[in-house]
């Protein structure tokens, strides 16, 4: 699995990667209402990486990325545990859901939403994880 | 206090850092703790002889009733008191025999910590709470024993006191929770004034059994009592701590606490009355037949822990004046004995008796501690050992029940216990001097400080045992006796329990002078005590790793398709019995069925029996894909856009995967007998079939209110979401999901640490490998 892309699908991963990016951050940020959410939003995500990761390889990806996908799995699950504390502060059970609506653009923020960028970052995170393991040993093999 | 012991706790996790400012002087430094503890106790005497209790509350997990609540009266006072002092006195005399051990820091944090649980224990009020403090004795005196690690002896003792006494804590916890709904209370004081409900109530006998059992393993009863000796293994501070004074007197002060709640009774008195009256005589029985000075003053304890049991058990004023004086006596003379044993074993190097002689030349002080506290040991006048064994003896005789079984194991307990003791205090001292591994000289100062103080009030209070008069007395208050009337004294007169001390005494001596003699003859026994508890321990833990072993091979193979079946077996199991037995199994459903559901249907049959026919691994894939996406568009045309948006993704990310995978894989062959995949097939068939008609089941009749109704209605009210799906996933079961996240993230680390060391060992076969540096 070398940088062995032909032009055609490099050429479309780049393209696709930043539509497909918003379109996952769409169906997250709508989940909570319509189709979508969290889970969803982050197999689309994991998607178009794992495209771009065939077109280019590990490297260039990783390089992309800045960050491991496993301190993405572990940011995920800080931000989940991390959105049921707000509820102990004013003294309500432990995971119970705090909405706060922010005035100028009208936004409905709330613990929900924190909890579902968690669960995204997990996906994304494990399932780039799961692949850019594969493709490194795949590597190695190769080399042999 | 709680703050005081809470702050114990963080004072030891603090060891090693105190360890780097203050280094040898630590132990003195970290000393103050408990002796300021002890002040404070001191201070707070006027208040426990008054007879008053005093009680410290602090909620702890108010939702469930527990508190942090110490309850204070003579009883617990005066253990809380034996705790920090000898406590304090173990810490300095620690600091001088592991002087310079590597190890220092991590002893200090863990006797420390036990100091504090021990402590807590003793004061806790709340049932829930103790067990916790309990527990943690338990837990500090396993690594204290293991402390020399790299001896497998230690390793082993360490292992087989921890699963002893946690193995009587479960039970202890079931007889708690009993005692707790038999008296309607979590809390001490409380339980204590319904003893008259408690006796009377229909679970009076298990939980009283299941209570013996946690404090009969955690003191050493028989046939519990072989750990103790074992333990041995442990640094002597940790014996002369641990071992004597302070966690194996735990089931003692649990007894001693619940008298009033429980004990009286028939099976009370019968049943303390002989286990400890048979622990007595097994104790002093199995101590003269050894020469380590560590085991023989083990073995006393044993017999010592008894003796109070059968005290307790007796249960009549006179015996529970006699268990007090006795618990003060043998915390003071053991606490000094052992340590003395553990000044030997730093000067000469060896720790048999048999070894040593003539040492009260080379060590005079010493010797002269060791005296006065064997002298107590043996329970000879004019120290507070003497008044202890009498007031036993005495009780002893007024027994009601087995008066003359206990009282001829009470006397054969007594008068080996005196050759014990002349065996621990003369050996080593007197006679011809003898070549030890060091040449002895005085131990410091530091060490002896400890011995001396204890010993000196067991000579002080032996002389003047009327100063203990009030301490008793309120002791006895906290035990549920009348205590008015206390009179302690060293002469009682001439007595039939004087006569049988004088006649112990002669036999005692008797034994002592062919000590040697006699242990060769019971060196015959040999044989039959291989055939003691211990080799039930033994055989028990060896039958649990034989269990173990056995039920791994037989679940844990290897083999995905075993997993499979097991799993896909249980659970045909479970629903079955639930669906046909447990309710009653109805069938009546109209099936109307669109063309286009039945060939979406069909596609999803034909896709599953293709994937299990087909002869290419890239032709089951496909095939297996075929059903996938025929799932989701069964989703679609049900209206679950979210379920079949997901089950889409999955499926592309499967692909990726696979393509990924495919060609790392080996050829496909079929590696499995004709029979074998019958009998697969036969459990994919038992399964599928169970849920269809699981499925069919549900559908045919509202059995139970529908859930989904209450998430459709309160989802934008409660949840502020119109996406249902959504709202139960991030809100409503949103624990679910956040253990559905640990799942995942696990998986993925799984995936990753299984790859990662398959490419390493890949890497470590050949002769050059490429390092790769990140790991993006």
């Amino acid at each position: 699995m070398a940088k062995s892309g032909t032009l055609i699908l490099n050429a479309a991963a780049r393209l696709l990667l930043p539509l497909q990016l918003l379109f996952s951050l769409f169906l997250l940020l709508r989940g909570h209402d319509e189709p979508g959410g969290g889970f969803i939003a982050g197999l689309v995500a994991a998607a178009a990486f794992a495209l771009y990761l065939f077109a280019f390889g590990r490297r260039p990806l990783s390089r992309m990325l800045a960050v491991s996908p496993r301190d993405l799995v572990a940011m995920g699950l800080l931000l989940g545990v991390g959105s049921t504390l707000p509820a102990w502060w004013v003294g309500e059970p432990f995971f119970t859901a705090q909405w706060w609506t922010i005035p100028i653009i009208d936004f409905k923020a709330s613990t929900v939403l924190i909890f579902d960028i968690g669960v995204y970052l997990v996906v994304v995170g494990s399932v780039l994880t799961a692949i850019t393991a594969l493709v490194k040993t795949d590597q190695h093999e190769d080399e042999r | 206090m709680q703050l005081a012991v809470l702050g114990g706790f963080a004072m030891a996790s603090l060891a090693p850092l105190l360890h780097q400012w203050f280094g040898a002087r630590t132990p003195r430094v970290m000393a103050l703790l408990p002796a300021a503890i002890a002040v404070w106790l001191l201070g707070q005497w006027p208040v426990i002889a008054a007879g008053e209790v005093l009680l410290l509350e602090w909620a702890w997990v108010p939702g469930l009733d527990i508190t942090l609540t110490f309850l204070i009266d003579g009883l617990s006072w005066l253990f809380a008191l034996l705790i920090t002092v000898i406590g304090a006195l173990v810490l300095v005399y620690s600091g001088e025999y592991l002087r310079g051990h590597r190890d220092l820091p991590r002893f200090l944090v863990v006797i420390t910590a036990f100091m504090m649980s021990m402590l807590g224990l003793v004061l806790a009020d709340n049932l829930v709470t103790l067990f916790v403090f309990w527990e943690l004795t338990s837990i500090t005196s396993y690594l204290l024993i293991g402390f020399n690690h790299t001896d497998p002896a230690a390793r082993k003792a360490a292992l087989q006191g921890l699963f002893v006494t946690v193995g009587g804590g479960l039970a202890l916890l079931a007889g708690f929770v009993m005692l707790a709904g038999a008296g309607d209370s979590w809390s001490l004081a409380e339980l204590v004034q319904r003893g008259e409900t408690l006796r009377g109530h229909a679970l009076y006998t298990p939980l009283l059994l299941c209570v013996l059992v946690g404090a009969f393993t955690k003191s050493a009863q028989f046939p519990f009592h072989f750990w103790l000796p074992n333990a041995m293994a442990a640094p002597t501070p940790v014996s002369a701590y641990l071992h004597s004074a302070t966690m194996v007197k735990a089931g003692i002060y649990l007894l001693a606490r619940l008298h009033p709640a429980l004990g009286g009774t028939e099976l009370w008195v019968i049943t303390l009355s002989l286990v400890g009256a048979l622990t007595m005589a097994t104790g002093a029985f199995l101590a003269i037949r050894h020469t380590n000075i560590k085991t023989l003053l083990a073995y006393s304890t044993v017999m010592a822990l008894g003796t109070l049991t059968l005290l307790l058990g007796l249960g009549t004023p006179q015996a529970l004046t006699a268990f007090v004086v006795f618990l003060l006596a043998h915390s003071l003379y053991k606490g000094a004995l052992f340590m003395v044993a553990g000044i030997l074993d730093h000067e000469t190097g060896t720790k048999d008796v048999t070894a040593m002689g003539g040492l009260r030349r080379a060590m005079p002080r010493t010797a002269a501690v060791a005296c006065v506290a064997a002298l107590s040991l043996a329970g000879l006048p004019p120290l507070l050992g003497f008044v202890g064994k009498e007031a036993m003896l005495a009780s002893v005789l007024a027994a009601e029940a087995w008066r003359p079984l206990i009282l001829l194991l009470a006397f054969t307990a007594a008068f080996l216990t005196l050759a014990v003791a002349a065996i621990v205090a003369l050996r080593p001292f007197f006679g011809a001097p003898r070549e030890t591994p060091t040449s002895p000289h005085e131990a410091p100062s530091a060490m002896l400080a400890g011995p001396a103080l204890l010993a000196a009030l067991s000579l002080v209070f032996g002389l003047a045992p009327g100063l203990l008069d009030p301490l008793v007395a309120a002791t006895l208050a906290g035990i549920g006796a009348p205590a008015a009337g206390v009179h302690l004294a060293l002469w009682h007169g001439l007595n039939l329990p004087l006569a049988l001390s004088l006649l112990s005494l002669a036999l005692g001596l008797l034994t002592y002078r062919y000590w040697d003699r006699l242990r060769a003859r019971l060196a015959c026994l040999a044989p039959i005590m291989a055939r003691g508890p211990e080799a039930g321990y033994e055989a028990l833990m060896a039958g649990m790793v034989a269990v173990a072993g056995w039920q791994t091979r037989l679940l844990q193979n290897g083999h995905i398709r075993n997993y499979l079946a097991m799993t896909l077996l249980v659970l045909v199991g479970l629903v079955g019995h639930a669906l046909f037995f447990r309710h009653t199994f109805t069938l009546d459903v109209d099936l109307d069925v669109y063309l286009h559901e039945a060939v979406v249907a069909g596609l999803m049959v034909a896709g599953a029996v293709a994937a299990c026919v087909m002869r290419s691994r890239l032709a089951a894939v496909a095939a297996l894909g075929t059903m996938g996406f025929s799932i989701a568009l069964t989703f679609v045309l049900f209206s679950a856009p979210d379920l079949a948006i997901t089950q889409l993704l999955v499926e592309t990310l499967t692909v990726i995967l696979l393509v990924l995978v495919l060609f790392r894989l080996p050829r496909f062959a079929t590696l499995s007998t004709p029979l074998e995949r019958l009998r697969d097939l036969a459990v994919a068939v038992l399964t599928g079939g169970l849920i269809t008609l699981l499925m069919l089941s549900v559908l045919s009749g509202e059995r139970l209110p529908r859930i989904s109704d209450y998430m459709v209605a309160n989802s934008q009210p409660l949840g502020h979401g119109h996406n249902i799906v959504n709202v139960i996933l991030v809100d409503f079961r949103a624990l679910d999901t956040l253990g559905e996240m640990f799942v995942l993230a696990l998986a993925a680390t799984g995936v990753y640490a299984m790859l990662r060391f398959h490419a390493r060992d890949h890497a470590a076969a050949r002769p050059a490998p490429p390092r790769e540096s990140d790991d993006g």
